[in-house]
């Protein structure tokens, strides 16, 4: 073996173990979190972490059932404003308008994924959170609004990949529905849809797990108060936030409380993560 | 009552107009909002001096800085890893086991909320490296953070660079990695380089991973081992402690201004890189 063979034998060695840097990454994120927020689980019992309600961690009671049931709320919120619009959207900028529209919208809505999640929650604090007070009544920092400026910041993902989805859908099966007589709408939904469905669902479990895992903006306008939420009104209090507004002052078992509201936040966006990565791979194959 | 496919279909078509044009509108007011309260505010002055009494007076000076350095801190360190990661997937192997295990672990750790890999940060780095509330801190969480997009980028970069430019340089006798060096990872600069800036773009806009590995200090950072502030940071604590809602309106309009020109620059870039080679 000549030296410039050997040479190359390492550069491949090296590039693969860079190449798992990222698996490695990951891995250290998980270790890291698992060890800190499991031991505290196992110490007070599993059931007494998802099903207790009351969060009073100095006092050694650390029920996360309201947060858990807050964070489903205003994911479910989230959804109800975001996938209606944006597939709307989607469905209109690949099938009802010029290229031309397309070609400046997406964009547009793409460079627009790129405002910082502070700045949708400002907005939310000056103009939604009053807006609802003053209309609707209540405290305005609620379900309500934490839905609605979550279900603005996850348009972006579904949209993007909901676009592209429907783009790859070869043009024979447009053409062939347009030659049996139907109209552009019934393409969309009989052929279309059903073609680009994972693509579709899987920009929806995207957008579902931006909305999770989402936390300055939903702080600043969901009140956070740590109860069940009465009416989409009332404050909520989600995964996220609990974890962002005591870890500046928490310590001890109350710290490891917040590791393992961690734990299941990165259980619930692993289990989407995995879902997203199952119905695209199948996409491609 | 039976509708008409035709009437259905003008129906359809004017409710998915009204949808586009309520998205289109939303996303653009945010942006039009944020600019005509804060670019008022924003001057040389704002730009140039330091915040005074915890941001109710004075400029934004100092968190430009932090922000500035730990990014860079961010993408040098995650730069080499992600780029690495792209060559070996590209050129070094074929699609099996082991590259479905490196793009499922890339593909995971980009949907990662912030706040974990803020929690993550602040327990390794902060705690138990005692790098404490600091550059180095923060720096090495965001690289983390950046390490999928750069990945994913990169290897699209170096996928665009045709085939036949490394038969060429096969053909000439060179070593896989002279042709890698020499030959694809010159055609693909523009290509990484789009990448890299699109994941500056994504540090500069985040908190939650920011807040609790580099701290909060107001004053320009003197080494990687000093806590810093960021933009995006100074811009939440203004904003939720109420300290100063025109400063905030200022902070975000210089924040939203930066963070659209990068997205505007990697949007150009790309779009002229892959038309080159398509």
């Amino acid at each position: 073996m000549n030296r410039l063979e050997r040479n190359e034998r390492l550069v491949r060695l090296a590039l693969l173990a860079i190449a798992f840097s990222a698996v490695s990454v990951l891995a250290v994120i998980t270790a890291f979190i698992f060890m800190e927020g499991t031991p505290i689980m196992f110490k007070y019992g599993f059931k007494s972490f998802l099903a207790g309600m009351d969060w009073y961690p100095t006092e050694k009671s650390f029920g996360l059932l309201p947060m858990v049931a807050g964070s489903l709320m205003v994911t479910l919120g989230a959804l109800v404003i975001g996938v209606p619009l944006g597939l709307a959207c989607a469905v209109f900028l690949t099938e009802f308008s010029s290229k031309r529209t397309r070609r400046i919208v997406k964009p547009v809505i793409e460079l627009l994924a790129g405002i910082p999640s502070v700045v949708y929650g400002f907005m939310g604090v000056v103009i939604l959170v009053p807006f609802i007070r003053e209309s609707l009544g209540g405290p305005g920092l609620s379900v309500l609004a934490a839905s609605i400026i979550l279900g603005i910041m996850i348009l972006p993902t579904i949209i993007s990949i909901s676009v592209d989805s429907l783009l790859a859908v070869p043009v024979a099966y447009r053409e062939g529905s347009i030659a049996m007589g139907a109209t552009r709408w019934q393409t969309t939904k009989m052929v279309l849809f059903p073609a680009a469905r994972s693509g579709i669902v899987a920009s929806i479990i995207l957008g579902m797990g931006r909305a999770v895992g989402e936390t300055m903006a939903v702080i600043m306008v969901a009140g956070n108060a740590a109860t069940i939420p009465g009416s989409v009104l009332a404050p909520v209090r989600t995964l996220t936030s609990n974890i962002a507004l005591e870890m500046g002052y928490a310590s001890g078992e109350h710290r490891e409380a917040l590791f393992a509201t961690g734990v299941i936040l990165f259980i619930i966006i692993m289990v989407l993560n995995t879902i997203a990565n199952a119905t695209s791979s199948r996409r491609k194959a | 009552m039976r509708v008409g496919p035709k009437l259905e279909q003008n129906a359809v078509r004017a409710v998915l107009l009204l949808f586009t044009a309520i998205t289109v509108f939303i996303l653009l007011f945010i942006v039009v909002f944020i600019l005509r309260k804060g670019l008022p505010v924003v001057d040389l002055s704002f730009l140039s001096q330091n915040p005074v009494d915890m941001g109710r007076a004075g400029g934004i000076f100092s968190t430009i800085v932090g922000t500035l350095v730990l990014t860079a801190v961010a993408v040098v360190i995650a730069a080499p890893f992600g780029i690495g990661t792209a060559i070996f997937l590209t050129e070094y192997t074929w699609e099996n086991r082991v590259t479905r295990i490196i793009r499922f672990g890339a593909d995971c750790l980009a949907g990662i909320p912030s706040i974990i890999f803020g929690l993550f940060g602040f327990i390794l780095f902060v705690t138990k490296l005692r790098f404490g509330w600091s550059i180095l801190s923060g720096g090495l969480t965001l690289a983390f953070m950046i390490l999928p997009t750069i990945i994913r980028t990169s290897e699209e970069a170096i996928r665009a660079v045709p085939a036949s430019y490394r038969q060429v340089s096969f053909s000439l006798g060179s070593t896989r990695w002279q042709m890698v060096t020499r030959v694809v990872l010159p055609a693909a600069v523009p290509g990484i380089v789009t990448g890299v800036i699109l994941s500056v773009g994504r540090s500069i806009g985040e908190t939650a991973a920011v807040i609790f590995t580099a701290g909060s200090a107001l004053h320009i950072p003197t080494s990687v081992f000093s806590s810093s502030r960021t933009m995006a940071v100074h811009f939440y604590i203004l904003a939720r402690e109420g300290i100063s809602m025109s400063n905030a309106y200022g902070t975000a309009a210089v924040l939203v201004i930066s963070i659209l020109i990068i997205n505007v620059i990697t949007y150009y870039l790309m779009e002229r890189f892959i038309r080159k080679y398509s």
